[in-house]
């Protein structure tokens, strides 16, 4: 029996739980079902094509541990017909799952220097994999920070590990919402406004950048005034997406498509098309 | 290395026949709806005798020749991705058994079509090259692309006239056929013969020639030929100067002739739909109306759409100009930064096709004229 | 301590200024300090005033009905608060509050108004500074404006 397309077919998973983070954003937990025995393996920065039985398929961030493959985890805002229907989903319901694909946040690589993190919006999910990654092995790492904006208080995404993370006193967490109501004694105003005084050594720090893409553009600014080069600096790119295997065309960025060569990218590989409008 | 033979003509529909022995699905140029038109074949009486076309900047039209040529013209608005790279392709179906969520696959057997594609162009080889490097070569292959291509027998004519908007000359790419075919045919009409010469690329044309009465061609076939095909390359309608094309266009992404060719662009898609190598795709789920039977199907997409590059609540690229310059910087430059070589192989259709006449090589060429010193983004 | 010059070289805003103006500026200083939860300001109040924040962290508030006060800005230790001193008719725009114990140096407005009259020089390194501050908060703020993590329709 010849089945065509291999990689357009998703693999069949189960809902084992769902998580509700803000108004609109969720988590979903899944594991591999049928009998699958092979750990699910994927490196932070990676997206899956997750398919809803009849309605369609997206991709979505894995914001889960890299280093714990027997769950894989998703987060993603409830905002068109398949995520609307991937949130309406109940643990041990079916999901189609392809992936995953994409390139990885260069964690590795920053053994020895100091890593800034600097998430907006949703963005914190697809970064939450190198947190993880990272504290597995801090020692590894220099001075770890993390900067994070967002809309409002409400629209905090992973309050209760943020808190952890805080606690702890070899990472330097700094939040921050563009407005807020009086009851909010955090830092009000544009994610960029921590980099000034945020601890880490721009001769010596990798950053990575993940949130709409205008925020990245006015982050990139801002860490360029910290004098780091943009070799040091990684986003995360995002583009309408249908196969995610390099064939559709959909994706492409300039000479990129986001499936393969991204969605992480290193900004000086990045700077001749990053600015260019609708592009 | 082998001989080059001389097939008559009278003799050609023995090569048809020869091939749908073999159990191939003959395609091949035929005449339909006032264009020249790639179908299924079965006969020599099917193919465009006696045809050629006019083709120019949004023009496309046929006349009758005063000989009986099997392959007097140039290429039409099909291109041999039609059948490579179908329209819609289904690529799974899937069920689910109950009101649950649960769902299986089915599984879907696919025949693989046995293609032999007759009166195929060197830029059409190119083409099909082309596309080998997108589907084949690169992280991931494309199953119903590759086995087809595989599964396929290839019949390559050299063009005996250039056509309206033709520039394979400028993109290297022909007219003579130097690659990818199994037999390359170059058609000799003249007041007392008309015959084939027959170049054999392949042991499978090798094989298949046998069955097709043949002699050796002799030296003054052979030069004759050669001239044809030379003098073919004459005649382009269009050139187009690649010098330093990709960083000419890298440079000039904010170029003032976007803004210009916007002003004629409809969107339409014409070009992408005709251009042998455009790829792009769309995938659509979609069910049936109980809900219980679902299935994924891929089809064509082009870029010149509004919704190709939508993302969160808005497209990328709102504007014809900057979906213009997409296909266009594509095409030309970034293609070659991807797949090493460049999208265009100089067949003109994108030329004839369009609505308003839009030509490539023009575009190309203002660009050029005015080049900003430092205009790079 | 005599005199808070010391302090006032030490702060960002004073950096590169002429001792001789700063020794000035002094004279129109004295250091503040405000509980968690004390307003600084209010809206409609003489702005007479500015702060350069040693420690803490306070909020830019407006009154919005049926919301109460909603924070578009919050300022910490290096910033400079309050420019409605600078021009008439001096009141203060928007409300402000400490979120936490915070120390300031608080600036005399009329006093230094006057000693910018009479020493011009004096004058326009304020206004270079002030403008450079205000510069900064706008491009801020209108990247807050953006509402970057809102959903599009």
């Amino acid at each position: 029996m010849t089945t065509f397309s291999d990689p357009m077919r998703p693999e069949l998973h189960r809902v084992q739980r769902r998580r509700k983070d803000t108004h609109d954003t969720f988590s979903l937990e899944l594991e591999a079902s049928h009998g699958v025995e092979t750990p699910w393996s994927f490196a932070a920065g990676q997206f899956n094509m997750l398919y809803v039985f009849g309605v369609g398929e997206v991709p979505i961030s894995i914001s889960g541990d890299p280093t714990q493959p027997q769950t894989l985890v998703h987060t993603t805002r409830a905002v068109g017909p398949v995520t609307k229907a991937i949130q309406a989903l109940k643990p041990g319901d079916t999901l189609g799952v392809r992936g995953p694909f994409g390139t990885s946040w260069p964690v590795d690589a920053c053994a020895g220097q100091d890593v800034v993190l600097v998430a907006g919006g949703i963005g914190l999910a697809p970064l939450r994999p190198v947190i993880y990654q990272l504290l597995a092995q801090r020692e590894l790492y220099g001075n770890i920070v993390l900067l994070y904006g967002t809309r409002t208080p409400a629209d905090i995404l992973y309050r209760r590990q943020l808190a952890q993370w805080r606690a702890r006193f070899d990472m330097s967490v700094d939040i921050t919402v563009d407005r807020a109501t009086d009851t909010w004694r955090g830092n009000v105003g544009v994610v960029t406004k921590l980099i000034p005084n945020a601890p880490f050594d721009p001769l010596d720090t990798v950053a990575m950048i993940c949130g709409p893409e205008v925020m990245m553009r006015f982050t990139v600014a801002a860490l360029l005034k910290r004098d780091l080069a943009a070799d040091q600096m990684f986003v995360s790119m995002e583009r309408n997406m249908k196969c995610a295997i390099g064939f559709c065309g959909h994706c492409q960025f300039g000479p990129s498509f986001i499936c393969k060569d991204g969605p992480v990218m290193r900004y000086d590989q990045v700077v001749p098309w990053f600015g260019i409008r609708e592009f | 290395m082998h001989e080059q033979m001389v097939v008559e003509s009278n003799d050609f529909q023995h090569l048809i026949d020869a091939l749908r022995q073999r159990g191939y699905q003959v395609v091949g140029p035929t005449v339909r709806d006032g264009a020249i038109v790639y179908e299924t074949i079965d006969s020599v009486d099917d193919l465009p005798v006696g045809w050629t076309d006019e083709q120019d900047g949004g023009c496309y039209q046929l006349s009758k020749r005063d000989d009986t040529a099997l392959f007097g013209y140039a290429v039409g608005p099909h291109s041999w991705k039609k059948f490579l790279h179908p329209p819609k392709l289904r690529l799974w179906q899937a069920q689910r058994q109950d009101h649950g969520s649960h769902f299986q696959f089915l599984d879907d057997v696919q025949d693989i079509p046995k293609y032999a594609f007759l009166g195929v162009r060197s830029c059409e080889l190119h083409a099909m090259a082309i596309q080998d490097q997108v589907f084949i070569n690169g992280p991931h292959t494309d199953a119903t692309y590759a086995s087809r291509r595989q599964a396929g027998l290839t019949i390559a004519v050299n063009c005996g006239q250039a056509g309206g908007t033709c520039f394979c000359v400028s993109m290297q790419t022909g007219p003579k056929a130097t690659l990818g075919f199994d037999l390359a045919l170059t058609e000799i009409l003249e007041a007392d013969r008309h015959v084939f010469v027959v170049e054999i690329g392949t042991e499978l044309g090798a094989e298949l020639i046998r069955d097709v009465p043949h002699r050796v061609a002799r030296a003054e076939d052979l030069r004759m030929a050669e001239q044809l095909v030379a003098q073919t390359a004459t005649q382009m309608g269009r050139s187009l100067d690649t010098t330093g094309i990709k960083e000419l266009l890298y440079q000039n992404i904010e170029h003032p002739r976007w803004d210009e060719v916007a002003t004629r662009c409809l969107s339409c898609a014409n070009c992408t739909m005709v251009c042998p190598t455009c790829f792009c795709t769309t995938v659509e789920d979609v069910t049936d109306l109980t809900g219980f039977q679902a299935e994924r199907w891929r089809q064509w997409d082009s870029c010149f759409t509004q919704d190709f590059s939508y993302l969160h609540g808005g497209s990328v690229r709102t504007s014809t100009r900057s979906r213009y310059r997409h296909w266009l910087t594509h095409k030309l430059a970034t293609w070659i930064d991807q797949f090493g070589t460049s999208g265009c192989v100089g067949c003109g259709r994108c030329v004839t096709w369009c609505p308003v006449g839009i030509d490539i090589t023009e575009e190309v060429r203002a660009i050029r004229a005015q080049e900003a010193p430092n205009d790079n983004a | 301590m005599t005199t808070l010059e010391p302090i006032l070289a030490q702060h960002p805003f004073f950096q590169d200024m002429d001792p001789d103006h700063r020794r000035l500026m002094a004279g129109c200083a004295s250091n503040v300090r405000f509980a968690a939860s004390a307003d600084l300001f209010r809206e409609g109040e003489t702005a007479d005033q500015f702060y350069l924040i040693r420690h803490g962290r306070v909020a830019l508030q407006v009154f919005v009905p049926g919301q109460g006060r909603i924070t578009i800005d919050t300022l910490q230790a290096g910033d400079v608060l309050g420019w409605s001193w600078l021009f008439p008719p001096y009141l203060w725009h928007f409300d402000a509050q400490a979120l936490e114990l915070t120390r300031a140096l608080a600036f005399d407005g009329e006093c230094l108004r006057a000693k910018c009259d009479e020493d011009h020089d004096l004058g326009y390194t304020l206004m270079q500074r002030f403008a450079r501050i205000m510069m900064q908060r706008l491009h801020a703020t209108r990247l807050q404006l953006l509402d970057v993590y809102g959903i599009r329709a």
